[in-house]
C-alpha cells in the first residue's frame, strides 16, 4: 500500500484486514490501509464505495466482521482522546433546543469526563474555535437558524475544540457555500501546519488535487493508496470508477 | 388529611415526573416508544402480583414493570435491526403482544385481585387519599410515597446526567466517540420511563401517562428553542393541566386524570396556534407578510417599465390579483415608500424605482 517506511512513531491510523458485512453483502473487503502522519488525506470513490462506512467502522461506529484498527499504535480505547470526527451534517437533528456555542462545547465534554459541567474556560475555548471558522458572531444563535454551511463550520469547530491528533471529516465540502469552503480550507492547512492528520471523505475529482497531499481511492477494496501526484493516475481512477469514466471526462488538467 | 390535596398533588408529582423524562424523549423522537412501554409493562406488574400474591406491590411492580419495559425496547429494536421490518410496525407489533399477554393474565388469575382492566387503563387518581402509609406516626397517602420517589429519582438521573443526556440526544455517534455509553443512558432513560408509568398507572392509568409524558414537553417544544426552558416549560404546563384540570374534573364531575390530559391537550393546541416563533399564527401571519413584500416589489418592478402612470385596472388584469388584494399591495408599497397613487393611476417614486432595479429578495 503505502510506499512510506516511518522510522520514529507508529502511524496515525493502520487498519488490518477490515472487512464489513451489511445484511449479507460485504459494503468494505478486505481493507489494508495506512494513513501518513502529517498528511492531508482524502477518500475518493464512487457513490457507495464505502467511504463513510470505512470512517465509521475504523471508529467503531459500525460492527466490523474482521479486522483490526490501531491509532498511533494503539486500541481506539485508549487513543479515543486523540481523535476528532466531523460526522455528515444530516447526521444529526439541528432542531434540537441549543445553541452554536453549546454544540461547539460539546468537543470538550471527553476532557471533562463524566459529571463535570462546562465553565468559563470550555466557553473561552470553544468560542477561539468559532473565531478559526469565522462564526464567532454566531455563537449565541440556535443552530436552527442556521444554514447548512454554517451548521458544517460549528461541526468543523466542535472537532477543533476537541484538540485531536487526527481527524476524521465526512464529506465537509458537500453542498456547502464558497465562505464555508474557504474555512474548512484554511482550517485543513491550519491542522497540518500543527502537525496533525486528516482524513477526509471527498466527492469531488475536480478539487481533490488542490485540496489534498495524500490520496486513498476506494471502491469496497482499497485500489490505491499513497501521495497524491503517484496515485491520482487515469488507471487508478478507471480501476475505481470503472471503464465507462473514459480519459477525456478525468479533470487531469493541472489544479488552481 | 385533605383530599383535594392529595390528588393535586399527586396529579402534580406525576406530571413533574413525566415531564422531566418526556423532554427526553421527544427530542430523541421516541414519543411512540414511550406509549408502548406504558403498554407493555402490564404482564411485568402481573407477574409482580403473582410472584408476591398482594394486594398492592409497590417495588416488586415497579422491577417487573421496568423488566417489561427495557423487554419491550429490546424486542423493538431487535425486530428493527433484522430489517424485515420497519421501526413504526415494530412498536406496533411488540407492544400489543405484551399488553394482549397481560390481559389474559389479568383476566385468567386475577378476577378476585384487587387489580381490574378499568384501573389499569384509565387509572383512578380519586382513591389516591384512601391509600396512606405510616411514616414516621403521620399517614402518607402512598401515592405521595411513589410518585415523590420517582420524581426525585428522574431529578436525580436528569440533573446527574444532565450534560451525557443533551449530548447522546444530539449526537449518539459523538457521545460513542467521547465514551459517553450512549446505548446504557438510552436503556437507563427506557427503564426510568417504564418504573415511571407503573407507578402513575394507578393514578392516571396505562393510557393517559403518555399524555402525561409527551404533550408537556411537545408544548414546550413549540415555545422555546433553548433546552433547559424546554424542561422548565414542559414542567409548567404539567402542573397547570393538573391544577386546571382537577378544578375543571370537580365542577363538571368528570374524569379527572382524563380531565388533566385533556386540559394538557388544550394547553398544545394554544402552543401550536399562538407560539411566537413556532406558532401556527405567527407562521401564516410571516407567510403573506413575505408574499404581499414580494407582491409589491412585482407591482413596483411592472410599473417601472412604464413611464406613464398606470391605471389600476390595467394593473389587475396585468398580475390577475383581485381588487382586495391590489389593494393590501398598494398599501404595502405605498408604506415601504416605492409607490405613489396619483389621479391617472400608480406610479413608482425614486425609491421604488431603484428597488425595481435592486434583487427581488430582499437581504437576510
Amino acid at each position: 500500500m503505502t510506499a512510506h517506511s516511518t522510522t520514529d512513531a507508529q502511524p496515525p491510523l493502520s487498519v488490518r484486514d477490515l472487512t464489513v458485512v451489511y445484511h449479507e453483502k460485504p459494503v468494505l473487503w478486505d481493507i489494508d490501509w495506512e494513513v501518513p502522519a502529517g498528511r492531508l488525506c482524502a477518500i475518493v470513490g464512487p457513490n457507495g464505495a464505502g467511504k463513510s462506512t470505512l470512517l465509521k467502522a475504523v471508529l467503531g461506529l459500525l460492527p466490523r466482521a474482521s479486522g483490526q484498527v490501531w491509532f498511533f499504535g494503539k486500541t481506539l480505547a485508549q487513543a479515543r482522546a486523540r481523535i476528532a470526527y466531523v460526522p455528515q451534517r444530516g447526521t444529526v437533528d439541528w432542531d434540537f433546543p441549543t445553541s452554536v456555542l453549546d454544540v461547539v462545547m460539546m468537543g470538550l465534554y471527553g476532557r471533562l469526563g463524566w459529571f463535570k459541567r462546562p465553565g468559563a474556560p470550555e466557553r473561552e475555548a470553544a468560542l477561539r474555535c468559532l473565531e478559526q471558522v469565522s462564526m464567532q458572531a454566531l455563537a449565541h444563535r440556535q443552530i436552527a437558524q442556521l444554514s447548512g454551511g454554517q451548521q458544517q463550520r460549528v461541526f468543523l469547530a466542535r472537532a477543533l475544540a476537541q484538540n485531536a491528533d487526527l481527524y476524521f471529516m465526512d464529506e465537509p465540502f458537500a453542498g456547502v457555500d464558497a465562505v464555508t469552503e474557504e474555512a474548512i480550507l484554511r482550517v485543513l492547512h491550519q491542522l497540518k501546519q500543527q502537525g496533525k492528520t486528516v482524513v477526509v471523505v471527498h466527492h469531488d475529482l475536480e478539487t481533490v488535487r488542490a485540496y489534498f497531499d495524500h490520496l486513498t481511492l476506494l471502491n469496497v477494496q482499497v485500489i490505491a493508496s499513497g501521495p497524491m501526484e503517484a496515485t491520482f493516475t487515469p488507471e487508478n481512477l478507471k480501476r475505481t470508477y470503472g471503464e465507462r469514466m473514459t480519459g477525456a471526462s478525468l479533470p487531469m488538467a493541472p489544479s488552481g | 388529611m385533605n383530599a383535594d390535596l392529595v390528588i393535586i398533588v399527586t396529579a402534580i408529582l406525576v406530571s413533574a415526573a413525566s415531564a422531566l423524562l418526556g423532554t427526553f424523549l421527544v427530542l430523541r423522537r421516541m414519543a411512540l416508544l414511550s406509549d408502548a412501554i406504558a403498554h407493555a409493562v402490564l404482564p411485568g406488574i402481573v407477574l409482580a402480583y403473582w410472584l408476591t400474591g398482594g394486594e398492592r406491590a409497590s417495588l416488586p411492580a415497579l422491577l417487573g414493570a421496568s423488566a417489561a419495559g427495557l423487554l419491550t425496547v429490546s424486542l423493538v429494536e431487535w425486530l428493527s435491526r433484522t430489517g424485515k421490518v420497519k421501526n413504526d410496525a415494530a412498536i406496533g407489533i411488540v407492544f400489543p403482544a405484551l399488553f394482549s399477554l397481560g390481559v389474559l393474565a389479568v383476566s385468567l388469575y386475577f378476577r378476585n385481585v384487587h387489580l381490574d382492566m378499568d384501573a389499569v387503563l384509565y387509572g383512578e387518581i380519586a382513591y389516591a387519599p384512601f391509600n396512606t402509609h405510616p411514616v414516621g406516626g403521620l399517614e402518607v397517602p402512598e401515592s405521595w410515597l411513589v410518585m415523590g420517589s420517582l420524581f426525585l429519582l428522574n431529578l436525580g438521573f436528569v440533573l446527574l446526567f444532565y450534560k451525557e443526556l443533551k449530548l447522546a440526544t444530539f449526537d449518539a455517534g459523538l457521545a460513542a466517540a467521547l465514551g459517553f455509553a450512549p446505548g446504557a443512558l438510552h436503556y437507563a432513560l427506557m427503564a426510568l420511563v417504564s418504573i415511571t408509568s407503573v407507578g402513575a398507572f394507578q393514578s392516571v392509568g396505562a393510557i393517559l401517562i403518555v399524555a402525561f409524558l409527551i404533550v408537556p414537553p411537545a408544548t414546550a417544544f413549540l415555545l422555546t428553542r433553548r433546552l433547559p426552558v424546554m424542561i422548565g416549560l414542559a414542567l409548567g404546563v404539567g402542573v397547570v393541566s393538573s391544577l386546571v384540570g382537577y378544578g375543571l374534573a370537580i365542577w363538571l364531575d368528570a374524569s379527572i386524570a382524563g380531565m388533566m390530559a385533556t386540559v394538557a391537550g388544550l394547553c398544545f393546541a394554544l402552543a401550536f396556534l399562538f407560539a411566537p416563533q413556532e406558532g401556527y399564527l405567527s407562521r401564516w401571519l410571516r407567510r403573506k407578510r413575505e408574499r404581499l413584500e414580494v407582491a409589491a416589489r412585482l407591482l413596483v418592478a411592472h410599473l417601472a417599465h412604464h413611464d406613464r402612470a398606470v391605471p389600476e385596472p390595467e394593473a389587475l388584469e396585468e398580475f390577475g390579483w383581485n381588487p382586495r388584494f391590489l389593494q393590501q399591495v398598494k398599501d404595502r408599497a405605498v408604506q415601504q415608500g416605492w409607490l405613489e397613487v396619483v389621479a391617472e393611476g400608480l406610479r413608482p417614486t425614486p425609491a421604488g424605482l431603484a428597488i425595481s432595479r435592486g434583487r427581488l429578495v430582499p437581504e437576510g
